[in-house]
């Protein structure tokens, strides 16, 4: 094992049915199988899923944070609260939401 | 002290519970030492299933031999003539490729071996059989990924993951030996003929080995006497680690 700089995988987890996959962690493996092997052995020791994905650090493209003003500012509550449901009158039947 | 149980039965499932906590302690002896983090959560992963195995084996024997010793005593204070694992488990971890050899030799050994102790007759072990079936599958699985990858890798790991197996080679012919104990198990129903899961256990080791590009060792002569009692120097070092605390401060609790 000369090189021990392994490839980086994301691993995302599915708790139950019905739920979607949810990042949970990093882990290095030398391929892909390892990694699938590596997410079992490190993070689901205690029952956490029903499903792993493990996806190439590297396949992720990942928004810039000096382009936050640009792509994300703009939707900030603050700035487009209309966005929100929060003008509208929930009837007490309804409950909690 | 009491004296041991003798009756097929007993001394069958003792040596089922021994290959497990032998090579489960072995496991555990990579704890933070394995090469990688990910490698070193994946062994004491196995080598905890590996002692939940023997625990439940233990329980198992000490109801059906009327022992009067506990599990704790079966692992922390018998020497080491009294242990009846194959001497394939008890063969140190070396470098990572001889553990993974040694994995790969056991597990390939243990998934057809459960499986068929699914069917026994002792309805207990026929139960833990089923749930270690499963661990094993997957140790089988992980040690056969590795062996592949170190054979089919580097010319430096291909050299040293070539060396394990030919290493261990002698000290796989004894799991698949017949005694008379095994002899009357089988009769009774409660044992697996393990002279019959050769086959099975050369599929599957030829497939990896094939896989891994490695050279299938020739069958020669083979170590045998683990499972009688008999047992070279490793053994025993391990023993000595392993028992200190217990045998230093007796019944000393967490």
């Amino acid at each position: 094992m000369t090189d021990k700089n392994w490839p980086l995988y994301e691993v995302f987890l599915r708790p139950r049915n019905g739920l979607s996959h949810k990042h949970v962690g990093s882990l290095h493996a030398i391929d892909v199988e390892m990694a699938l092997q590596n997410a079992r052995d490190v993070y689901t020791r205690r029952g956490e899923a029903i499903s792993i994905w493990v996806v190439p650090s590297r396949a992720i493209v990942a928004s810039e944070p000096g382009e936050k003003e640009m792509l994300l500012e703009p939707a900030t509550p603050e700035r487009k609260p209309y966005r929100h449901p929060t003008f509208y009158d929930i009837p007490d039947e309804v409950g909690h939401m | 002290m009491a004296n041991a149980p003798s009756s097929p039965h007993y001394r069958y499932l003792l040596r089922l519970a021994d290959n497990a906590l032998v090579l489960g302690h072995r496991l555990t002896e990579w704890s933070s030492r394995a090469p990688t983090l990910e490698e070193d959560i994946a062994l004491s992963n196995i080598a905890l299933d590996l002692i939940g195995q023997a625990r439940s084996l233990y329980g198992r024997a000490i109801t059906v031999g009327g022992d009067e010793r506990d599990e704790d005593h079966l692992a922390f204070l018998r020497d080491t003539h009294e242990f009846l694992n194959v001497q394939l488990v008890e063969q140190p971890n070396g470098d990572f490729a001889a553990s993974m050899a040694r994995q790969l030799c056991y597990s390939a050994f243990a998934v057809p071996l459960w499986e068929g102790l699914t069917r026994s007759k002792d309805s207990e072990l026929a139960g833990i059989a089923a749930k270690a079936g499963k661990e094993c599958a997957y140790h089988l699985r992980h040690s056969s990924e590795w062996v592949i990858r170190l054979g089919d890798g580097t010319a430096e790991s291909h050299q040293l993951m070539q060396r394990a197996i030919d290493d261990i080679w002698m000290f796989t012919g004894e799991m698949f030996e017949l005694d008379d104990i095994d002899r009357q198990m089988i009769a009774a129903g409660i044992a697996t003929d393990a002279s019959k899961l050769l086959p099975i256990w050369n599929e599957t080791l030829d497939d990896a080995l094939a896989e891994a590009t490695l050279k299938r060792p020739t069958d020669g002569w083979m170590i045998s006497g683990g499972r009688q009692g008999t047992h070279a120097e490793h053994l025993g070092h391990m023993l000595a680690q392993m028992q200190f605390l217990p045998r230093a401060y007796p019944g000393a609790t967490w």
